[in-house]
């Protein structure tokens, strides 16, 4: 049964206009040409190195990026596009992003407050919840962020997509700083929406809480998606993983063998390698 | 004979709350430890305590049977998990590269530590790159115990397993010892030839609603 498109990005790609010692305009491109799909139900998980525009993406989605980005491609969310204009609609009550960083917290607002944010009186309830449900204390909606350690910071950022009635939750790594029993709890918060027939994109480094819960995993690798693969190619073997980089990924997991290629004519580790559409080769110019 | 003892280690930060209490291990030279646990037990407070940064407030830590060297080369180095900030951002990469003396050849080629980069400011490499050389430069005869803190955990896969392997095959080869600290069990069991778990280890009460 063919499940039903959520959230379908094609071609996108960002840049960064800044100028140069010379005054001159020039552009950096973060990501090229980009497409991901998220259906009905569903968790993808995006891993990969870091500094290859996973949070880039995620910001893209919501609208946040920073005054100077400069995106191409297009976005549909339940099958019509996604303009500016309606992301802005739809954040934070249809779309939910939890940030990456804990500094994404208003530093002059108690954390109760933000986390009821602009839903509301009725959402009040739901906050309380949210926090018992994550074990932090009432008394903590009257604290203020720095007040908070990194892991209950986290905890906060999880509450504010636990009181949206959302359908989407876009999650920028939100599980360093906490403790495996809280992580994999958070995680199974989203398995269980993702069940409930929402989609969920989760961005992480850590593989294996992603193989814990996700139904793919989206490669990245320097702003492109290398392969997206079921969850199940990642147990066993690996052999079910199309692109080498996917497949030198799995085997350096630690529980996988730890190993890594090397280059049959100057010896460098295939962490040192290019990585392009294809395939992954030495600088050195052996292939 | 062991190298390293920690004895009954008490440590906390000004008056607040006990992070370490009642901390006893020992490590025999060429030995491969690892210390596994959660977060909030006190897995980089004991690091830096061990490698000397702090001071513990009971107990003490012995090198060789001695407290450590108050100058020269410390015997005991410490990798962090974060090399953005164990990396002084106004030098270029090449002064903190070269701060204790020029790494060897094997070194930089192995950790594929390129020239082009020995002018750059530590903000315009990304995490993998500065790690390498954050490991690179304490590979020295010099260091004969290496404390990894959560060395990898801001890396992918492949430049994890890229510079565990590195690390574990020059300490064989140089009979240095290492102490890893992490919180993940594949990884630990992986490198270590022995695992300590801290929960265990370290005598306090962690209010895990605060984490």
């Amino acid at each position: 049964m063919e499940k039903e498109i959520l959230l379908e990005v094609r071609h996108l790609s960002i840049g960064f206009e800044s100028y140069n010692a010379k005054v001159e305009k020039v552009i950096f491109n973060a990501i090229s040409d980009l497409s991901l799909t998220v259906h009905k139900g569903e968790i993808v998980a995006i891993v990969g190195s870091s500094g290859s525009g996973k949070s880039l993406l995620a910001h893209a989605v919501m609208n946040i990026l920073p005054d100077n980005a400069r995106t191409g491609g297009t976005m549909f969310y339940k099958g019509e596009l996604l303009t500016p204009e309606r992301m802005n609609r739809l954040r934070g009550h249809e779309i939910a992003f939890i940030p990456q960083s804990v500094a994404f917290l208003d530093p002059l607002m108690q954390v109760g407050e933000q986390v009821v944010g602009t839903l509301g009186e009725k959402a009040r309830a739901l906050q309380q919840k949210a926090f018992e449900h994550f074990g932090l204390k009432q008394s903590v909606a009257k604290l203020y962020p720095f007040q908070l350690s990194g892991g209950m910071a986290r905890r906060v950022l999880l509450s504010t997509s636990y009181v949206a009635e959302t359908e989407m939750i876009i999650a920028d790594e939100p599980t360093p700083g906490l403790d495996l029993k809280i992580a994999i709890e958070a995680l199974k918060d989203f398995r269980l929406l993702a069940d409930q027939g929402k989609g969920v994109i989760l961005i992480t480094h850590d593989i294996d809480l992603a193989l814990h819960v996700a139904d793919k995993i989206a490669i990245f690798y320097d702003g492109r998606v290398v392969e997206t693969a079921d969850t199940q190619t990642f147990r066993g073997d690996g052999q079910g993983l199309k692109h080498p980089y996917s497949r030198a990924l799995f085997h350096a997991l630690p529980q996988n063998g730890f190993n890594l290629q090397r280059c049959p004519k100057c010896g460098a580790t295939c962490a040192t390698w290019n990585v392009d559409e294809k395939g992954m080769r030495c600088g050195c110019g052996n292939s | 004979m062991a190298i390293l003892e920690v004895k009954h280690v008490d440590f906390r930060y000004g008056s607040g709350p006990w992070i370490l209490k009642d901390i006893s291990f020992s490590v025999e030279e060429g030995e491969r430890v690892a210390i596994l646990g959660p977060s909030g037990y006190g897995k980089s407070s004991l690091a830096k305590v061990i490698a000397g940064y702090l001071q513990p407030q009971g107990g003490e830590v012995l090198w060789e049977g001695k407290p450590l060297p108050p100058s020269g080369f410390c015997p005991i180095q410490l990798i962090y998990q974060h090399p953005e900030k164990a990396l002084n951002p106004r030098w270029k990469m090449k002064d903190s590269l070269e701060e204790a003396g020029v790494p060897s050849g094997e070194v930089l080629t192995e950790m594929g530590i390129q020239e082009k980069w020995y002018e750059r400011w530590p903000n315009e490499l990304s995490g993998g790159e500065l790690q390498r050389f954050c490991v690179a430069r304490v590979l020295k005869p010099e260091t004969r115990l290496l404390i990894c803190d959560e060395m990898t955990t801001m890396l992918d896969a492949i430049n994890q397993a890229h510079i565990w392997n590195f690390v574990l095959s020059y300490a064989e080869k140089h009979n240095m010892t290492l102490l890893a600290i992490t919180h993940n069990q594949y990884l630990a069991d992986q490198v270590a030839t022995r695992v300590l778990r801290i929960p265990e280890l370290n005598h306090i009460q962690v209010d895990r609603s605060e984490l």
